[in-house]
């Protein structure tokens, strides 16, 4: 019962890290601060020590804990370095700036020009997103 | 105030999205990143995200380049801003 404690806080991490891409990171509150995957990794390290503690065969128990916080600690690099390693975008418009025309098809295949929606509006909200996934 | 969305995605793709999030603004192709490499928005393929609000005169007058790409803009602030222009 003892040698559980690691391997539970092994595939808790493991769901921990799924949960974030799999289910969190689809709404807005809870992709941008990773709470519950945050708060189940605190459970899983507590579980992975404190079995470790427990355990009378070290070394299993030592490659679980390793593995454990492996995987915590490559989530906390993807949610916050990698995440954050963006190019500079120095050559993207600034505010006062013109806005590069263009031409582009849309969802039924007809082309949309910016400097003609602009023409027909009191202004454009264009947002650039990363795709449908 | 006209919200115009762009991604790399093929048209087929981005009515499927349109679709199901009952979206009705224009959603945009820009299957060779061309559009997005010209605002300098290119990430590993795709664009990073970004927001841009664009007056009657094609001025930039807002803009929102993520410094997380796991972090957009709050529709409360883009509609905020957008209000500012009028």
């Amino acid at each position: 019962m003892k040698r559980m404690k690691v391997w539970s806080g092994l595939v808790l991490c493991i769901i921990a890290f799924l949960s974030y891409y799999m289910f969190f990171a689809r709404f807005i509150p809870t992709r941008d601060v990773p709470w519950v995957p945050f708060a189940l990794f605190a459970v899983a390290a507590w579980l992975l020590i404190s079995g470790w503690r427990q355990a009378r065969r070290k070394i299993l128990a030592s490659i679980g804990v390793v593995l454990g916080f492996l995987v915590i600690g490559l989530f906390t690099y993807l949610v916050t370095v990698f995440s954050r390693d963006l190019p500079v975008a120095a050559a993207a418009p600034r505010v006062g700036q013109k806005a590069p025309d263009f031409a582009l098809p849309d969802t039924q295949g007809r082309p949309v020009s910016l400097s003609q929606t602009l023409a027909g509006s009191n202004g454009v909200l264009l947002v650039f997103y990363r795709g449908y996934w | 105030m006209r919200p115009v969305a762009i991604s790399v995605d093929a048209p087929a793709v981005s009515a499927d999205l349109a679709r199901k999030a009952g979206y009705t603004f224009p959603i945009l192709s820009d299957r060779d990143a061309s559009v997005i490499r010209r605002y300098d928005l290119l990430h590993a393929d795709v664009a990073r995200p970004a927001e841009f609000l664009i007056d009657r005169t094609g001025t930039v007058r807002w803009r929102n380049l993520t410094e997380d790409y796991r972090v957009r803009a709050r529709p409360e602030e883009m509609l905020a801003r957008a209000r500012e222009l009028r």
